[in-house]
């Protein structure tokens, strides 16, 4: 804030006068109210509620200090559902970053020296992110169907098939279906990222590359990939943040189920909350996955110090 | 030249695949709201000689998905106005007034779009019960602003950022106290970004689904996302009706993105890469 005039308030009206920094926390303070009475209050809340034993149904509420932690770390159930989230966060962000990228090199590479946008190609990619995820849920369901779903019968038809598969009752099957229907509706956010980001990269240094005699794999791996780094970080971590946390997408395709094989943290948490109602125990859940989320976040925030402090 | 047509009829059938992929799931669900009960047990054909709109007739007149839109409606709008005014002056403060903390004021509304939702959602519906609110629109929809929030500063603070500070200082030395150099000089000037913070906003509102799920119960509040998940199936799946019910869910926002799709990846970007 250097040469900043200094400004004498002046009020026409002749009201109180403010000062330009009382000003400043009087625009601001509605939004921290806000964000403080629903956001951070909860959190807070949570944590209170989570060293309770509290079962409304049953007129229970005591408190009992760290037992229900004790009691998580007992938790079969809960290390399956960390298990489960890790295995569809690893795999889904993965195949997501790869074919996201596949995608961003393809519109890339489209209009690379034509000029010409690919305005209705990437209209076409968006369509997946803009679906309610719920909806996506359905609609893969209904090509996931054993008996008419439209999966089953493409497959058997090519001949990969011979018996329809069931895909969302077998344990093995239902959470890779998960993934491919997260896939389908998340890659578009990664390409488009990406997209953006190769849209940076000066042309010259692949023309002097290939002056060079580098070929495409090497201006791949020397140019686009160092230079694009920051957005493929950035990509990484938004995406994993969202995979952690996953909860509608999978409560609305398989309930959780078959057996608890595609139970993620948010869905055991939830069903705790809500259909068994121990708010107690279930808080532990909740924040036990918030202490997961928030040591990603600080590792995030951590590698965007320099922009916040920029930003200011 | 016949190497680079190659390598782009190459890249074109690349595409088609793509497009088969990204668009493929929704026209098959197209197909199947409008297909009759019996052809919808049947397979081949792929697309049936014969169509119907029954299955959008009994969604949109014979439930409770148009009460559901409607509440949808609600919850956007008023969710997507409180965030923008309320989000716009947080911005406003942090791109141009001299105001202490505001890194950690960043981090904050930055921490606060990583939380994950169930780690709020018991105490929130605790919260909105003793209020008297659970069950209502305004939970839902003061919930919807508040989680939108972050987007919204994040955004609008960079959109404040781009216009010159100069600006500001004009409007002052003419009189102007603060929030009206917001109000006639910036607020006209910052439109277009408040516009992508808007939409983005308005999307995310409608789309959302657990805090929805939780703090509301009966028909009379449900959004349409909540009501296209819980759709109720007597003895069997309605498929027809549930994929008549997905497309009329999905119509404004896939709309919304396809038409404004180069404002919402800049907006997206904004809010994400360049920070």
């Amino acid at each position: 804030m250097i040469g900043q005039p200094s400004v004498k308030p002046r009020s026409k009206t002749g009201g109180i006068r403010l000062s330009e920094r009382t000003w400043g926390y009087l625009l601001a303070s509605p939004a921290f109210v806000l964000v403080g009475l629903v956001a951070v209050a909860p959190i807070a809340a949570a944590l209170w509620l989570s060293l309770h034993r509290r079962l409304p149904v049953f007129g229970v509420d005591e408190f009992v200090g760290l037992w229900n932690y004790a009691q998580l770390w007992n938790d079969e159930r809960f290390w399956a559902a960390c298990r489960t989230t890790v295995y569809f966060t690893v795999l889904s962000v993965a195949t997501e970053l790869l074919l996201g990228f596949g995608l961003a090199l393809l519109l890339d590479g489209l209009t690379n020296g034509t000029g010409k946008s690919t305005r209705w190609a990437q209209v076409m990619i968006i369509v997946p992110w803009a679906v309610p995820t719920v909806v996506s849920a359905q609609i893969w369901a209904w090509l996931y169907q054993p008996d008419y779903g439209l999966l089953n019968y493409l497959l058997h038809r090519v001949g990969l098939i011979t018996q329809p598969i069931d895909w969302l009752a077998d344990p093995d099957w239902a959470i890779h279906a998960a993934v491919v229907m997260d896939v389908w509706k998340t890659t578009p956010f990664a390409a488009l990222l990406l997209l953006a980001g190769l849209k940076t990269v000066p042309r010259d240094l692949y023309a002097a590359a290939r002056v060079d005699g580098a070929g495409a794999w090497q201006q791949f791996r020397h140019i686009t990939l160092p230079l694009l780094m920051p957005v493929v970080v950035i990509v990484l971590v938004f995406r994993t943040m969202d995979s952690i946390r996953v909860f509608d997408a999978v409560y609305v395709l398989t309930g959780g189920g078959p057996g608890n094989s595609t139970e993620t943290l948010s869905i055991y948490a939830y069903k705790t909350l809500f259909q068994t109602l121990q708010f107690g125990y279930g808080s532990t859940l909740a924040t036990a996955m918030f202490l997961i989320v928030a040591a990603f976040s600080s590792l995030y925030l951590l590698l965007l110090r320099r922009h916040l402090q920029e930003a200011a | 030249m016949m190497d680079w047509f190659r390598t782009r009829g190459w890249a074109l059938c690349m595409l088609a695949l793509v497009g088969l992929f990204c668009l493929g799931p929704v026209l098959w669900q197209a197909v199947t709201s409008i297909k009759l009960d019996e052809d919808l047990v049947r397979l081949p054909p792929i697309i049936p000689d014969r169509a119907t709109t029954v299955h959008y007739e009994r969604v949109l007149f014979q439930s409770s998905l148009g009460q559901s839109l409607v509440n949808s409606v609600v919850v956007a709008a008023s969710a997507t106005a409180v965030a923008i005014v309320v989000g716009g002056l947080c911005a406003f403060t942090l791109a141009r007034l001299p105001i202490g903390g505001k890194p950690v004021m960043l981090g904050l509304v930055l921490a606060t779009s990583m939380f994950p939702p169930i780690a709020v959602i018991s105490p929130l519906y605790l919260l909105m019960r003793g209020l008297g609110l659970r069950d209502t629109l305004i939970a839902v929809g003061l919930t919807h602003a508040v989680y939108a929030l972050p987007l919204a500063i994040w955004l609008m603070t960079s959109f404040f950022r781009q216009l010159p500070g100069e600006l500001y200082y004009a409007a002052r030395v003419d009189g102007c106290t603060p929030l009206r150099a917001l109000l006639m000089v910036f607020l006209p000037l910052a439109r277009p970004g408040l516009a992508v913070a808007a939409l983005l906003v308005f999307i995310f509102s409608w789309n959302e689904f657990m805090f929805a799920l939780t703090l509301t119960a009966s028909d009379a509040t449900r959004t349409a996302p909540v009501a296209v998940a819980l759709f109720p199936g007597l003895y069997e799946i309605p498929w027809g009706d549930i994929a008549a019910a997905s497309l009329v869910v999905t119509l404004p926002v896939a709309g919304l993105a396809a038409l404004f799709q180069r404002h919402i990846v800049a907006g997206l970007t904004a809010g994400s890469v360049k920070g």
